[in-house]
């Protein structure tokens, strides 16, 4: 085969051509037609745009009322909602101040399923695991944003005392278990924690997420194959934001849904719209009761948009502008907000002052983080090892 | 007392701590209704029931990490693979996600994890590795290798009790090879502690696992043309014994380390490099290691022979250092 000698392609000419150029047809699709056999990645994006317009109307349903939530639930969990929006906020700003040790991994437009699943357990009896877009969930799980912080800036209360960093935080007293970045390593260790408590007579549900990128690593099939095989109260939530970094799901899975792999393992599969806080706790909730009265793990996949990079340094250019319009029009905060405007639950005025609060403690959390001393290096050598780590025996 | 085999002795120190301790429970592929690929747990499906006793799908990441999530919440299992050498395929749960859980979580995970390791058994490449170095070189991991029924019983019951993750890398080859006088009560061989099986005035060998019974054949060898072997039973690889390595050197003033792992980066690496920058001024001939060639272990008899560390081989190292 000979092999032509390859020129640098020319820049995008979209924006240069003019209208009258092509004498009144639709140039715009000519000039695309022509930039996709020049650009593969645009013919990616096309076909990203395609398979996400196919999921799109089985999730669209307007927002609604749920369940066994009532007035206080709908309003705590657009409390929630309002407060990870603002304490990931202020989380670039201090970033962009360099007061925090590593990258910044946001959940802007995905915040509702961290939110609407961390609510949906137990506290003190269930199990959290959260990845690294799921501040939100600590935050529902009953966490400190105080300790977030800290945690983020390295300081001495961070739950990890600057051993380990970002999102990657357990903490003993909550039983939330910190990530390790080896996406989806934490599956089978969730299917574990739902086993070891049922085999203590503890009725606890262990709960973990995935995102579209991570649902193609082994640990995915070996943990949702062994929770099924044990019956274990598990649920799984595939956080389907589109990129996995930048890999489109186009790249990433054959299958039409991530969920059309629960029958597969004998397991329900359910998709949810990922940017509706109240579906998503809803959802959650008839499989972590479901878990929690003996019928087993559960599969959910919610879809969403990931509305900023990977992380704080990734300028996000290979998601097509239009799909980020597309999806800016289903954030998750106006829609609750105008839900809890429509039912009454939380007229603006009340609403204004919940904010304003919410603000004022997020502050305040970020000042005592602030104050939190770095961390002694004294215990650093033992503290491999709880048998000869004497400091957090006591904690 | 009773005479047991190696495998005995693991079998005992498992259902001893079983029996004692509700916490502990076992799981691994075909560990229940088979009783493990080598019988270590035969009958105790009848006797601690299936929650205890648990036959996992084949799967190590999973049985690993489902393993680290019970540990989490409590209990404290002790996991087998059924050889050492399937370890790889949970090599991330292992290293990156047990070996920093108490450092980065600080939540105890008392893991147990049984390594049927070792060669002569012609098992090929796949079915008889020593992969301990690995483990040995990951913080947050404790690495045993017994060499006795006794060592057997005494450090798998110090493995479960311990609050820490050991791995438990149990020979194949002497599983049925070797018998001794065990106490039928309750003992621990405390992790950290090496043994000196034989005393000796002229010579040091270092080892540990099967190499140790080599060394012993070695030892008896030359013993004959009036050379005098002490032989050090390191039992565990980390933490290592450096005082019983540093009073052996002192004693004999000629140290040569032997095991069945490859030679290169090997553990043995580790103990020559700590005598030679703790032990210099004892030493009156360099370190001499002895272990098996650094190529995957062959299937053939006369290849594996050729390969794997003898007791021929380290009878010549022996000799060569007496030389020195």
């Amino acid at each position: 085969m000979a092999t032509a000698t390859k020129t640098k392609p020319a820049p995008a000419a979209a924006s240069r051509i003019k209208p009258e150029s092509n004498g009144g047809t639709d140039w715009r699709a000519e000039v695309l037609e022509q930039e996709k056999k020049r650009v593969p990645s645009l013919v990616l994006q096309q076909q990203h745009l395609e398979k996400m317009d196919s999921l799109l109307p089985e999730l669209d349903i307007p927002v609604r009322e749920y369940g066994d939530l009532k007035r206080d639930g709908y309003v705590e969990l657009y409390r929630l909602l309002f407060l990870i929006r603002e304490v990931e906020a202020r989380l670039t700003r201090l970033y962009r101040q360099g007061k925090i040790v590593g990258g910044v991994y946001l959940s802007k437009g995905t915040e509702a399923i961290a939110i609407g699943s961390g609510f949906s357990l137990k506290r003190g009896t269930d199990w959290l695991f959260p990845m690294h877009r799921d501040l939100g969930a600590h935050l529902a799980f009953g966490q400190r944003p105080f300790k977030l912080y800290a945690q983020y800036m390295g300081r001495a209360e961070g739950p990890t005392k600057g051993r380990d960093g970002n999102t990657h935080m357990s903490d003993r007293h909550l039983q939330i278990i910190g990530m390790i970045s080896h996406l989806g390593s934490m599956i089978p260790v969730a299917v574990g924690a739902a086993i070891g408590s049922r085999l203590q007579g503890k009725n606890a549900v262990a709960l973990t997420y995935i995102g579209d990128g991570g649902a193609s690593i082994g640990d995915f099939h070996e943990g949702l194959n062994y929770a099924a095989v044990a019956n274990a109260p598990f649920v799984l939530i595939v956080e389907n934001n589109q990129y996995a970094y930048s890999t489109p799901i186009i790249a990433q899975y054959g299958a039409a849904r991530i969920i059309d792999r629960a029958p597969g393992y004998g397991i329900p599969g359910e998709i949810v719209d990922g940017n509706n806080v109240f579906a998503v706790y809803e959802t959650c909730k008839a499989a972590v009761d479901r878990a929690r009265n003996g019928g087993g793990p559960t599969l959910i996949e919610a879809v969403t948009m990931r509305m900023r990079g990977h992380s704080e340094h990734d300028d996000h250019f290979y998601v097509p502008k239009e799909l980020l319009a597309k999806w800016a029009e289903r954030d998750p905060l106006p829609r609750a907000q105008r839900f809890l405007e429509e039912t009454g639950y939380l007229k603006e005025k009340a609403r204004l002052e919940l904010e304003a609060k919410t603000v004022e403690y997020i502050e305040a959390e970020i000042a005592l983080a602030e104050q939190s001393p770095v961390p002694s290096t004294d215990d650093l050598e033992e503290s491999a090892f709880y048998s000869t780590h004497k400091k957090w025996r006591t904690d | 007392m009773a005479v047991m085999t190696y495998i005995e002795g693991i079998s005992a120190g498992l259902r001893e701590e079983m029996r004692r301790d509700p916490r502990v429970y076992i799981m691994g592929e075909d560990v229940g209704i088979y009783g493990g690929a080598f019988k270590v747990t035969k009958g105790f499906l009848d006797e601690f029931g299936p929650d205890r006793v648990y036959d996992t799908p084949l799967a190590e990441s999973a049985i690993m990490g489902v393993g680290i999530g019970c540990a989490l919440t409590g209990l404290r299992p002790v996991i087998e693979f059924q050889f050492a050498d399937f370890i790889t395929s949970a090599f991330n749960q292992v290293v990156n996600n047990l070996g920093t859980m108490y450092y980065r979580s600080n939540m105890p995970c008392p893991v147990t994890i049984r390594c049927p390791s070792g060669a002569n058994v012609h098992g090929g490449p796949f079915h008889s590795q020593n992969p301990e170095t690995w483990f040995v070189h990951t913080p947050g991991l404790k690495v045993v290798a017994p060499s006795t029924p006794y060592d057997a019983k005494g450090l798998i019951v110090a493995a479960i009790q311990d609050d820490d993750p050991v791995l438990y890398f149990e020979h194949k080859f002497l599983y049925r090879r070797i018998k001794e006088d065990v106490p039928e009560e309750s003992f621990i061989v405390p992790i950290g502690k090496a043994d000196l099986k034989r005393e000796g005035s002229d010579l040091s060998v270092v080892c540990y696992g099967a190499a140790v019974h080599l060394a012993l054949e070695a030892a008896d060898k030359l013993q004959q043309e009036g050379i005098s072997v002490e032989v050090l039973d390191m039992r565990s690889l980390y933490p290592y014994d450096k005082e019983a390595i540093a009073r052996t050197v002192k004693k004999t003033g000629r140290v040569l380390i032997a095991h069945e792992d490859f030679l290169t980066a090997g553990c043995g690496a580790e103990f020559a490099a700590f005598i030679g920058q703790e032990c210099f001024e004892m030493l009156d001939a360099p370190v001499i290691r002895a272990a098996s060639m650094d190529v995957p272990f062959p299937f053939s008899s006369v290849l594996e022979e050729h390969m794997v560390l003898t007791t021929a081989k380290v009878e010549s190292a022996l000799r060569k250092l007496a030389q020195f």
